[in-house]
């Protein structure tokens, strides 16, 4: 079913700040329909590694071999935006707005990466984003009045309607990256988010990145995990295969205990000290 | 389209057309009164109709003084308003306009340069006043493109303001007494220079260039989340950083050529369309363009009017009336705002 170009991927990636390397040659891969989550203590990398899928970093060349980040086959690097724009969306970790808008004029900014959509189409696209993102009660309100939940699950629903809009003219996966997406959500909210994104991998052939603290959030919500330390990813597997006690020791340095899940048969429940 | 409305205590399109009325009124209400006034219901027959006995001074005033003067007025109103959303929508800060970038008073330095240098006349004027504010706008570019973010082409603004007025202060020193007078007026602002062969080259110049700002209203929306943000969908930052200065600057150079420096339009007709219909740039744009040629246009009005038959510079007008009236709006911001 899937080409070997119908992926994107990051290969040897190494990025240094100064002398000291942040990415030391980090490798990452996510195909459509698959959620992957990025963890790892603060510092390993996981921001790096998502500005570098995002295009907005790139990393040291190729002195030989096949260095680089490829997106369904092509260089990321010879990639124009307004392409990547189409195939691959963003969401910032600190969203913000320099003067007001609507929420829906915020949410609707989605949809600018494709000219050919008509007002029409982007109004029923907005409805659609603004109920999954459960923010239709607040599509009249002004975002600059929101509070920051609300901020951040308007941004969400505007990197839905990218990713959804013209879907079906274009068969190839597309990609979401997301950072730190359910920081400042409340617990119902942080489900709610999550599930929509799981819901949106599996049936928009979507592959998701997402840097995330809550290991347990991700043991839940991901089909894989990515764990990130000083700069390289150390093992990348479904939850119940990468988070052991032993691996989450030596990437965070404390205490962990690892047990079975009481609710979700099969996921792990990571108890921290 | 209501969903587009949302909140807004005013839709766009009966603002647009309010705004649009005001104007063709404040026209020919700046076409009738003067020193010398002529009744609105004179004004077709003058234009168009058979000349009455006595009617040839009029028409003269008409035709060759008032008209391209309001018509000048309005293209410049349109045109330091447009170029103030540009810039902040650019620069992320309500503050930022022509003037902070160093483009007006680059211009202003070369105007002034030619003024005090050489003999004059209006064409050595405008060219360097245009070569002023190309220089300001290539240093700006250089500057800031050396720095991540906006923080570089602020600072530069900052250093090339500070040139451009210290060599201003050198030239009024050296310059003698009519010269100085020259200076004066036009370092203040006036449309006084405004005739039809003047308007015949600004006019369509600014205008094209205006119709060119209006169809990038998704890209300004855009960066209103931030550089990184609008890269994301689909932007090239860097073309389009380098694009709308280079458009702002050749706007503006030109115009500040001829009109010397008007401020404050280009700072506070986009914060009140803004507080009136958002900040969606698809209406602010045009309404601010339409609010900007209304504002300069009575402003002329009050220049020509307040010391009959002699006039005020149009900036010392614009000033007088906007600084308090911003100063108000800054006031009550943190009430009203929410």
């Amino acid at each position: 079913m899937e080409s070997a170009t119908d992926m994107f991927s990051a290969f040897d990636i190494r990025v240094s700040r100064g002398r000291r390397p942040v990415l030391g040659g980090a490798t990452l891969q996510v195909r459509p329909g698959e959620v992957v989550a990025l963890l790892g203590a603060n510092g390993a990398g996981k921001s790096t590694l998502l500005s570098v899928l995002a295009g907005e970093l790139r990393g040291e060349a190729a002195v030989h071999g096949k260095r680089g980040v490829m997106l369904n086959g092509c260089d990321l690097a010879k990639l124009d935006v307004a392409a990547q724009a189409r195939s691959r969306t963003v969401l910032p970790q600190k969203p913000s707005l320099a003067f007001d808008l609507d929420v829906t004029e915020v949410v609707a900014m989605g949809a600018y990466p494709f000219p050919g959509l008509s007002q029409d189409d982007i109004d029923i696209l907005s409805r659609r984003v603004l109920d999954k993102a459960d923010i239709s009660h607040l599509a009249a309100r002004r975002y600059l009045e929101l509070s920051g939940g609300e901020q951040q699950r308007v941004q969400f629903a505007r990197v839905m309607l990218q990713i959804l809009a013209e879907r079906q003219a274009d068969p190839r996966g597309r990609y979401m990256l997301l950072d730190e997406p359910t920081a400042s959500l409340d617990p119902q909210h942080q489900q709610l988010l999550l599930g929509v994104v799981r819901e949106l991998a599996l049936t928009g052939r979507i592959g998701v990145v997402l840097v995330i603290h809550d290991v347990n959030l991700a043991a839940l919500w991901s089909d894989r995990i990515a764990l990130l330390s000083d700069g390289v990813v150390v093992a990348c597997d479904t939850p119940e295969n990468v988070l052991t006690p032993e691996s989450l020791r030596r990437v965070y340095g404390v205490a962990v205990h690892v047990m079975a899940h009481p609710r979700q048969p099969g996921k792990p429940l990571v108890v921290f000290g | 389209m209501n969903t587009m409305v949302g909140t807004r205590k005013f839709a766009p399109r009966p603002v647009l057309v309010t705004l649009a009325i005001a104007l063709i009124l404040a026209g020919l209400a700046a076409s009738s009164s003067g020193a010398v006034s002529i009744p609105w219901s004179n004004l077709p027959r003058l234009l168009w109709g058979q000349a009455a006995p006595g009617d040839a001074m009029l028409q003269n005033i008409l035709v060759d003084i008032r008209l391209p003067r309001v018509l000048f007025s309005v293209v410049a109103g349109a045109a330091l308003a447009a170029s103030g959303v540009t810039m902040q929508a650019l620069f992320r800060n309500p503050l930022a306009e022509p003037g902070l970038v160093g483009i007006s008073s680059g211009a202003a330095a070369g105007a002034v340069l030619a003024i005090v240098m050489t003999m004059g006349g209006f064409f050595v004027v405008a060219s360097m006043a245009f070569a002023g504010s190309l220089l300001a706008t290539y240093l700006a570019y250089v500057v800031g493109s050396r720095y991540r973010g906006v923080a570089g082409l602020l600072l530069a603004g900052i250093a090339i303001n500070t040139i451009a007025s210290s060599v201003i202060g050198v030239l009024t020193y050296l310059a003698d007494d009519a010269q100085l007078r020259d200076l004066t007026f036009w370092i203040l602002g006036s449309l006084a220079g405004a005739d039809w062969s003047t308007l015949a080259w600004i006019g369509p110049w600014t205008l094209l260039l205006l119709a060119y700002l209006l169809v990038q209203w998704r890209v300004l929306n855009a960066l209103l989340l931030g550089e990184r943000e609008a890269a994301h969908l689909g932007f090239d930052l860097a073309a389009v950083r380098r694009r709308l200065i280079a458009v702002t600057a050749l706007i503006v150079g030109p115009m500040v050529a001829v009109t010397g420096g008007i401020g404050f339009v280009g700072l506070v007709v986009p914060h009140v369309v803004r507080m009136v219909l958002g900040a969606h740039h698809r209406y602010l744009l045009p309404a601010s363009m339409v609010a900007g040629a209304l504002l300069l246009t009575l402003a002329d009005l009050a220049s020509r009017l307040v010391v009959s038959p002699a006039e005020l510079p149009i900036g010392l007008v614009t000033s007088l009336v906007g600084g308090p009236f911003f100063f108000w709006l800054l006031m009550r911001g943190r009430t009203a705002a929410r």
